[in-house]
């Protein structure tokens, strides 16, 4: 498999290469800053050993082949780039099927809608972030070949997807620098959990 | 229909008399026995059964050949059979599966897990290694946030409720792993990520992995079930199924969570003012649900005892309330001990049954103090487009004739 490599911000990744660093001295005083375990199980039981040596230490290749992941901030994005019309030619291949031709849904979900009041959750409506739909599409569509886009095929869907949406226009060229800038309409809705338990309905 | 293809224990009893007396009168007519059996005789059975050896001992076991419970399947899940069940462990044949991708075919030999960011020493483990570190037991459910069906009268507790089970997991405790690999304490989530062709992928708070996340490779005493992760997968006590990651290949951790579609167009709840939409609600929160009464049972007058589950993901039940006349009044029902945190807790009641129309609903408390709500009083705490997450009352209405069907009609609005 060769995926592309990541590009964009690297301090987010530096602890995936500076390898496998000493280990006698840091583990304790890191362990006794993390937070105090609040569950039933207390962890870990402080008769452990500091390390039990066990697994292997990671290389470059390990986790570059893995390190699919796109931040909602664009880490992780790779090189190359595409627009609206390069994604039509995609859509119709690898999408439309299931999607609709227009986006408008069919089997699987709409992807196309700018009504916040709609009970059907598009990527218009109820999407925060332009850079995770990079991730969702890279890693898992389409549902019959997933991870079988290329790059470039990917953020021309990015792009096909973004413009139906009316959030960019059909021109605009959609790369690991375009892309985190693009704002989102849903941006602004998605709120933290705040049920606590005790007696309040929420 | 998928109705059709169930045999609740309760609808199957009277099947089963009758297919062993037409088994009996044909053994009957060409036997020894030689006169033709006009009528069951007591004992006639455990006559028969007497008279001829037995299967021996054999590799694996099964079940009844009258016993067939079975998981409802669709498209995307397979529902536990809550009203076969009698305990409070689900086997694990019968635990619910929610999956995205389908189950991959995993060879444990070649399986590893990479846990890499925000660490000191990123690290490859094999499934040896996770099982050679420390290994810790826990009884806990698990309960996918999309766990309600509203359905007609003529709907299982399977149907209404069945994306929950519980298992005795085994496994590490996530903390001891992460010690192992160097956390760095500046870390604030993690991305759990799995190997289906969903490459499913949530991002957890660091300080649930300090409480009591494990990554197990054990269901009820033997290896995951491929339907719930083998060969290991991420534990979440308490919360949402989803987040339990399956099949785990990859753990990172960092500074920000990664708003995967999972956390955002999927699994968040948009709220009642129309335009916010609640994310990462992971606790579920405490639900009961009566499993006995229940459709398709019917039932004659007298005594009856009314069973059910209770759960809350904010740690132990502390009562269940009962009621047999849609909630004008309740009495409390009995917990079959030892009640344990985030986990199915036995609640039942004796009842007894006059004859005239009832309706049977059951009520959780949880040790926060949280009282299972109605479904009207979720409505008004979240407006009408909520779909996860729903926990309210449900009831068995119990005509004269003594059907029990479903309470749809308090689901309604």
């Amino acid at each position: 498999m060769t995926r592309p490599r990541p590009v964009g911000s690297e301090s987010t990744r530096r602890a995936d290469v500076v390898g496998w660093v000493g280990i006698v001295g840091i583990v304790g005083g890191l362990w006794l800053a993390a937070p105090a375990a609040a569950g039933q199980q207390p962890s870990p039981p402080s008769d452990h050993p500091d390390i039990f040596g066990l697994g292997r230490p990671a290389t470059t290749g390990d986790i570059e082949a893995l390190d699919i992941d796109v931040m909602p901030d664009g880490t992780g994005l790779p090189e190359g780039n595409g627009t609206a019309t390069d994604g039509a030619r995609t859509w119709a291949r690898a999408c439309r099927g299931c999607h609709g031709p227009e986006g408008e849904g069919g089997t699987a979900a709409p992807v196309v809608g700018r009504d916040p009041n709609s009970t059907r959750p598009t990527v218009g409506n109820y999407w925060p972030y332009a850079t995770t739909l990079y991730d969702y599409i890279n890693r898992a569509m389409p549902r019959n070949a997933p991870g079988s886009l290329t790059a470039p095929e990917v953020y021309g869907l990015v792009a096909w997807i973004l413009a139906k949406n009316d959030i960019i226009t059909t021109e605009a060229v959609m790369d690991a620098r375009t892309l985190p800038a693009v704002v989102m309409p849903a941006r602004d809705r998605f709120v933290r959990d705040d049920r606590r338990g005790g007696p309040e309905v929420r | 229909m998928a109705n059709e293809r169930i045999q609740p224990q309760g609808a199957s009893a009277p099947r089963r008399r009758e297919r062993l007396t037409r088994r009996e009168l044909l053994a009957g007519a060409t036997g020894a026995m030689g006169a033709a059996a006009v009528a069951p005789v007591a004992g006639q059975q455990s006559i028969t059964t007497t008279r001829r050896a037995g299967r021996g001992p054999n590799e694996v076991d099964q079940r009844s050949r009258f016993v067939t419970p079975q998981r409802d399947p669709s498209a995307t899940s397979s529902r536990t059979p809550l009203q076969d069940l009698r305990g409070t462990i689900t086997p694990a044949d019968l635990h619910f599966e929610r999956h995205h991708g389908g189950v991959p075919d995993i060879d444990p030999a070649q399986y590893e897990l990479l846990i890499h960011g925000m660490v000191d020493r990123p690290t490859v483990f094999s499934l040896a290694d996770l099982q050679q570190f420390p290994a810790t037991s826990r009884i806990c459910f698990l309960e996918c946030s999309g766990n309600l069906r509203r359905g007609t009268p003529e709907t299982l507790p399977q149907m209404v409720c069945g994306l929950t089970s519980q298992t005795e997991w085994t496994g590490v405790l996530l903390s001891t792993v992460l010690k192992e690999v160097g956390a760095d304490p500046n870390a604030t989530w993690f991305l759990a990520e799995g190997q289906d062709a969903a490459v499913m992928t949530r991002s957890i708070p660091m300080e649930k992995a300090f409480d009591d996340a494990m990554i197990v490779y054990a269901q009820n005493g033997d290896a995951l079930m491929p339907g719930n992760g083998y060969p290991a997968r991420l534990l979440l006590p308490g919360w949402e199924g989803n987040s339990s990651v399956k099949w785990l290949r990859r753990i990172e951790l960092a500074e920000q969570p990664f708003m995967t579609r999972e956390e955002t167009s999927k699994y968040t709840d948009p709220l009642g003012d129309g335009n916010t939409v609640r994310q990462f609600s992971f606790v579920m929160d405490a639900r009961s649900i009566v499993t006995d009464p229940a459709f398709p049972r019917v039932i004659e007058p007298g005594w009856h005892e009314i069973r059910g589950l209770a759960w809350s993901g904010r740690g132990r039940i502390t009562a269940v309330d009962v009621s047999a006349d849609g909630g004008t009044t309740w009495q409390a029902a009995t917990l079959q001990g030892p009640v344990l945190p985030k986990a199915h807790v036995r609640f039942r009641h004796r009842w007894e049954w006059s004859g005239e129309p009832a309706e049977i609903m059951s009520r959780a408390t949880d040790e926060t103090g949280y009282v299972q709500p109605t479904w009207e009083a979720l409505r008004a705490a979240r407006g009408p487009r909520t779909r996860y997450h729903q926990n309210p009352i449900t009831s068995w209405t119990v005509g004269d004739d003594g059907r029990v069907l479903f309470g749809a009609e308090r689901l309604r609005s």
